[in-house]
């Protein structure tokens, strides 16, 4: 781990406040994410996370703060152009089509990269059966990478939850983002499975230098595998740096253990 | 011609890759060069581990092409099972698949220091791995490739040095007690079996093999090393451990081998596929299937059938047999083999039946596997084969087996001792496999010498006790897994038993028999019914055999926990170790011959991560019917 290059800033949060009504789900929020480094949001139930996930992700529109991503700053982020501006996701309960095989859920993930018209993918005119092998190149890779070669042609629906797990991410992957948003990887996974995915994430940010965001909850993987975290708790960021300094934070200490009063 | 020929293929990015002859020989002559400008010198030992690569049979022939001895290792044994054999043979140099296997060895660095040199096939995962002597494949083979260009000659010549008689492989064999022992092949004894067996099934460059099992044993190291390079057919190596039941559909190998276990695990998944079928498709199958039973295997055996037998069969080939051997990946199978235990006779029945020529053999390790082979039409369940081209074999008075063939081990490594026991200054190796030669010249396998017992006391006082013969019977039904059996120097035999998880799952599902896991499951009553029907069908046949009526199951109790080679019961190669088991499950055994009716056990286990846990259950024990020997009239 000790040789990983950390780029500059490539992703900043600023000021972000969401409110659902009168619910405050995100209060004056900032940090940000520097290239190449594992970066983790962490913090107890209803702290926030999911919602700070969404509005980098275009999914929410926070009423107040920006966000700039690779020099370009938005008041909010607009799903269409996160995906294109390379910034992918993974979801907490999955959102996978069942009855669609590995292969071709993983090909959907390289929808933005296809050039090729509908007429001429119809008809496999000599672009289109090029395009499309180059493409299936790209996915058998991810397959290759995620050592999932056995369930190729099996129907998502039928896979173990790991698997599926596995597969979702493999989507992600398949569009080459530059930042990867997961959202809760190792959610309901045995200690095996938990295993396998710190390994696949830890090498997604190895092999191919992708910048990765995750929301967890196992703090054990949170610090095994995070080169900084962040700490939300009530919407509000409670904590921010290495997972030392977190884990020594009295104000996290508290959030997550409470205080005598 | 030859040279652009297909030699190999590996699965990768979900398409068939291909090395002709011409590019593998180049790849392991630039190998070579790399591994000698390291240092591997003639004589020193290689290790390589990993599954089946083309990479890692590369790196074995480069090894070889400089008179280095490769030394293949299990994949999955765990490090600390790596250190003796590495410690042993001296070993400096080592190829290793991919991550895993390079922090196997990495661990164990610190016992085996002079392991110096360690390269990785699969950099994945390896890039910020910064240890002194651990390099890519890949560099070493640029590497080499320069060399070559400066030294044109250097291959050819380095090849020339190698004789016959020069040490080719060294093979460690588990072993069920003490330290593995080194196996030492010369090049004679595995190219002379390699060409016997391709003779005796008159193989030819056109077959096809899938390289699937792990190329530590020696039966892999035959069939897709050895005979591949002394036929010259195409070996196949899968996408990955997981796939290699697809990969064996596509490929339609010619040339098959699998323990039974293997062709086990298909026919139980074929029974389970066939459950969930629809009405007419079941019928049709079982319909057929009786059919094929008693038609297919005198088919097989060349002897003539009737022609309605022979219209029928014809008519099942078409609608079910032909599909069947498709779905297996075996249409195109002309020579089957199993070897390493007894194979049940009915699933031996049932691939001959439906046109699978699935044929047993016996070797070992000692004697590079051939030894006896079975004769195209003249394969039978219950015997190993008559001896193939230059075996000598003779039954020594306490009932062992005695080989004399050009195949036998030049040695034990650095172990006089155990060379001379197995291996006589007349040249007989001994097989501790206790037998004998039938009536029609095959031999037969009864159990090895060393586990042959005797009953002492009770109904059938100083009666012969095989334990293997017993629980091989026990296993051959689908929904027994393993069986230990105990019986030698005691008054009756008593037994543990392990049912198989899937099969007896699926039974429990389709009589909505709920259970909570595999604990949960083993000690169903329903579950002790079956079992014990199982015992006592064991027991009637056994009560008709004349010799081994004394060995009838007399209590039996169902295991809490699969057998595993991780926690130490079963070897690497799956076989039961009886005696470590023993006194492992001390408690049990004792209850089962006190006639207590259950006992509280607490067992350690490891997990596949690693972790260790422990399991504890309380376990019933039953008793099964004997039955009085059948005597012939008098």
């Amino acid at each position: 781990m000790s040789s990983k290059k950390i780029g500059d800033v490539i992703l900043d949060v600023r000021n972000i406040s969401l409110k659902f009504g009168g619910v405050n789900a995100l209060t004056d929020i900032s940090f940000n994410v520097r290239e190449h480094e594992i970066r983790a949001i962490i913090g107890p139930n209803g702290a926030g996370k999911s919602s700070m996930l969404n509005c980098i992700n275009g999914v929410y529109r926070p009423q107040m703060g920006s966000i700039t991503m690779r020099g370009q700053t938005f008041s909010h982020m607009d799903s269409h152009q996160v995906a294109s501006m390379g910034i992918g996701r993974t979801f907490q309960n999955l959102a996978l089509f069942k009855g669609m095989s590995v292969l071709d859920n993983i090909m959907s993930g390289r929808n933005l990269k296809i050039r090729s018209n509908i007429l001429l993918q119809a008809l496999r005119l000599g672009p289109a059966e090029r395009e499309e092998i180059m493409h299936r190149e790209a996915v058998e890779r991810i397959i290759d990478f995620l050592e999932i070669q056995a369930f190729r042609k099996t129907p998502v629906g039928q896979l173990a939850y790991g698997l599926q797990k596995r597969v979702d991410l493999g989507r992600a992957l398949a569009m080459e983002p530059q930042v990867l948003l997961l959202d809760e990887p190792m959610a309901g996974m045995n200690v095996e499975e938990k295993q396998d995915m710190c390994r696949f994430v830890l090498d997604v940010n190895d092999e191919f230098g992708t910048t990765v965001v995750l929301i967890e909850h196992d703090m054990g993987v949170v610090m095994d595998i995070s080169d900084r975290v962040v700490v939300l708790d009530y919407g509000k960021k409670i904590g921010d740096g290495t997972p030392e300094e977190v884990r020594n934070n009295p104000d996290v200490i508290s959030a997550y253990l409470g205080t005598s009063h | 011609m030859r040279a652009a020929a297909p030699a190999m293929r590996e699965k990768e990015y979900g398409i068939w890759q291909t090395w002709t002859w011409r590019a593998l020989a180049s790849m392991v002559e630039q190998i070579a060069a790399g591994l000698h400008q390291a240092g591997l010198r003639r004589g020193a030992h290689m290790v390589v581990v990993g599954a089946n690569r083309p990479r890692l049979y590369a790196t074995m022939l480069a090894a070889q092409s400089l008179g280095a001895v490769p030394i293949p290792l299990y994949q999955d044994a765990a490090g600390a099972e790596c250190v003796f054999p590495i410690n042993n043979a001296e070993v400096a140099f080592a190829f290793a698949e991919d991550q895993e296997q390079v922090d196997k060895l990495l661990e164990i660095r610190p016992q085996c220091p002079q392991l110096s040199h360690i390269y990785f096939d699969d950099p994945r995962g390896l890039r910020n791995y910064d240890e002194p002597g651990l390099a890519a494949l890949d560099e070493l083979q640029s590497a080499g490739k320069a060399f070559a260009a400066l030294h044109p000659d250097f291959f050819a010549d380095e090849i020339a040095k190698i004789g016959p008689s020069d040490v080719a492989a060294m093979f460690f064999t588990s072993g069920t007690t003490g330290n593995p022992k080194g196996v030492v092949h010369t090049h004679d004894s595995l190219l002379n079996r390699a060409r016997a067996g391709a003779d005796f099934d008159h193989l030819t460059d056109h077959e096809e093999v899938l390289a699937y099992l792990p190329p530590a044993w020696i039966g892999q190291n035959i069939f897709s090393y050895a005979q591949w390079l002394s036929c010259g057919y195409v070996v196949n190596c899968p996408e990955s451990s997981a796939t290699a039941t697809i990969d064996l559909k596509e490929i339609g190998p010619t040339y098959y081998f699998a323990p039974p276990r293997v062709f086990e695990g298909l026919l139980t998944s074929v029974m389970i596929g066939m459950e969930d079928a629809g009405a007419l498709k079941r019928r049709m199958f079982h319909a057929f299937m009786r059919v094929a039973q008693r038609v297919g295997p005198a088919r097989m055996d060349g002897k003539p059938v009737g022609w309605t037998d022979a219209l029928l069969y014809v008519l099942g080939n078409l609608l079910v047999y032909g599909p069947l051997r498709n779905n297996l990946g075996m249409s195109r199978v002309r020579v089957a083999y199993t070897a390493g235990e007894a194979i049940g006779p009915e699933l031996f029945t049932f691939y001959r039946s439906i046109g699978v020529n699935l044929k047993q053999l016996y070797g070992s390790t000692e004697t590079a596997v051939f030894v006896c082979l079975q004769p195209d039409h003249e394969a039978r369940a219950d015997t190993v084969g008559v001896p193939c081209a230059g075996v000598e074999i003779k039954v020594a008075d306490n009932g062992e087996i005695l080989v004399k063939s050009p195949g036998l081990l030049k040695e034990y490594y650095k172990n006089p001792t155990a060379t001379a026991e197995v291996l006589t200054a007349d040249g007989w190796y001994h097989t501790s496999d206790a037998g004998f030669i039938d009536a029609h010249g095959h031999l037969k396998i009864i159990d090895r010498v060393k586990d042959v017992g005797r009953i002492q006391g009770g109904a059938f006082d100083g009666a012969m006790f095989a334990p293997k013969y017993v629980e091989n019977k026990l296993k051959f039904f689908q929904h027994i897994k393993e069986v230990v059996a105990y019986g030698d120097g005691r008054d009756r035999v008593c037994v543990l038993i392990n049912i198989d998880f899937d099969a007896v799952g699926n039974w429990a599902e389709r009589r909505n028999l709920p259970y909570a896991g595999y604990t949960d499951l083993a000690q169903k009553p329903e579950v002790y019914q079956l079992v014990r029907e199982c015992v006592e069908k064991v027991n009637a046949d056994l009560s008709a055999d004349t010799l081994l009526a004394g060995s009838q199951v007399s209590r039996f109790l169902v295991l809490h926990k699969e057998l595993d080679a991780d926690d130490g019961e079963l070897t690497r190669t799956n076989k039961v170790r009886r005696g470590f088991i023993a006194e492992k499950y001390q408690p049990l055994v004792d209850a089962l011959y006190e006639g207590k009716t259950e006992q509280f056990i607490e067992t350690q286990v490891k997990f596949e991560d690693g972790r260790s846990g422990s399991v504890s259950a309380v376990l019933k024990i039953d008793d099964a019917k004997i039955f009085a020997p059948v005597r012939a009239a008098a």
